[in-house]
């Protein structure tokens, strides 16, 4: 039980950091911040993409790719698994979960919608971590409607 | 006792290769390379078959008159490829899959290392270490 507080609070205090050096409050230095973020994310999603599918069978496809990420990795990291898995059969799957655990100490509506895509960043890199090393490369984006559920959608870039 | 184990990335170029008796150091490597065919066959061969369970240890992949080559592949397309000595008694399959399991922790062991950027020579000291016990003793 208190891992998750630890990361919870790691997350937190980085996501502070990263925007409390950042006195330039102009897009292109938000950017920079969102990409230092989904940057550190990805490395760890590289590494948990060798780690935790260790003792499993050998995945068979792409879908198989997205449903360990919903039930395996969601449960490693954030304790919980993904509420839905939707996907439109053509490379793009959005992945939702409805109370999302470092959004859900924030607010529950409609305030502070704007703050949010900052503590995104770091999944979404951890989603496309996961999967560059299980092969899929993609395009993770993340959306909120209303706190604490988003979105996370996986586009799978074909080579 | 392995003789040479090898570590082929996604890509197949080799992250880490090393083999025991230094001299025939090439023809090791040739055989590592040649194997990475039978590998391929074999992934391929997995991916059309409708087999339910898909195994990560491909097992013997090809013998020749001295030594024999195994294979595995990960989840992440990392292939191990592992050539023994066959006039030992012949290995077990069980400690084969051992020495594979224990490369494949020491290779996760080296992922997760933030000093290592996936997709370099691996040159962790401790990994080395780890192949070394799985070698042969040649004095």
């Amino acid at each position: 039980m208190a891992d998750a507080a630890l990361f919870e609070f790691l997350h937190t205090e980085m996501v502070a950091e990263l925007w409390a050096h950042d006195s330039d409050p102009s897009p292109g230095g938000q950017k920079m911040s969102l990409s230092v973020l989904e940057g550190m994310g990805f490395r760890v999603g590289q590494a948990l993409g060798e780690r935790l599918p260790r003792e499993m069978l050998a995945f068979r496809e792409e879908l198989d790719v997205l449903k360990f990420l919903c039930k395996d990795l969601w449960v490693a990291v954030f304790q919980k698994q993904m509420d839905s898995l939707r996907t439109n059969h053509q490379g793009t799957y959005v992945l939702q979960d409805n109370s999302f655990p470092l959004l859900v100490r924030m607010a529950s509506g409609q305030q502070y919608l704007e703050e949010a895509p900052k503590f995104l960043a770091f999944t979404c890199g951890l989603l496309r971590g996961a999967l560059s090393t299980l092969g899929i490369k993609s395009l993770v984006t993340a959306s909120v409607a209303a706190l604490p559920a988003c979105k996370f959608q996986v586009v799978i870039q074909k080579s | 006792m392995a003789v040479c184990v090898a570590v082929i990335a996604k890509e197949n170029y080799p992250l880490y290769i090393r083999s025991v008796p230094t001299e025939s150091e090439l023809k090791f490597h040739y055989m590592v390379h040649t194997s990475l065919d039978v590998v391929d066959e074999k992934i391929s061969a997995m991916g059309k078959a409708l087999v339910d369970q898909r195994e990560l240890y491909l097992g013997l992949l090809y013998p020749t008159e001295d030594y024999k080559v195994y294979g595995y592949v990960t989840n992440s397309k990392v292939k191990f490829v592992m050539v023994v000595d066959s006039s030992n008694t012949a290995l077990r399959d069980n400690e084969i899959r051992s020495m594979f399991r224990k490369l494949h922790n020491s290779y996760t062991d080296v992922m997760c290392n933030p000093f290592y950027n996936p997709g370099d020579r691996i040159q962790s000291r401790a990994f080395d270490s780890m192949v070394t016990s799985m070698m042969v003793q040649v004095c």
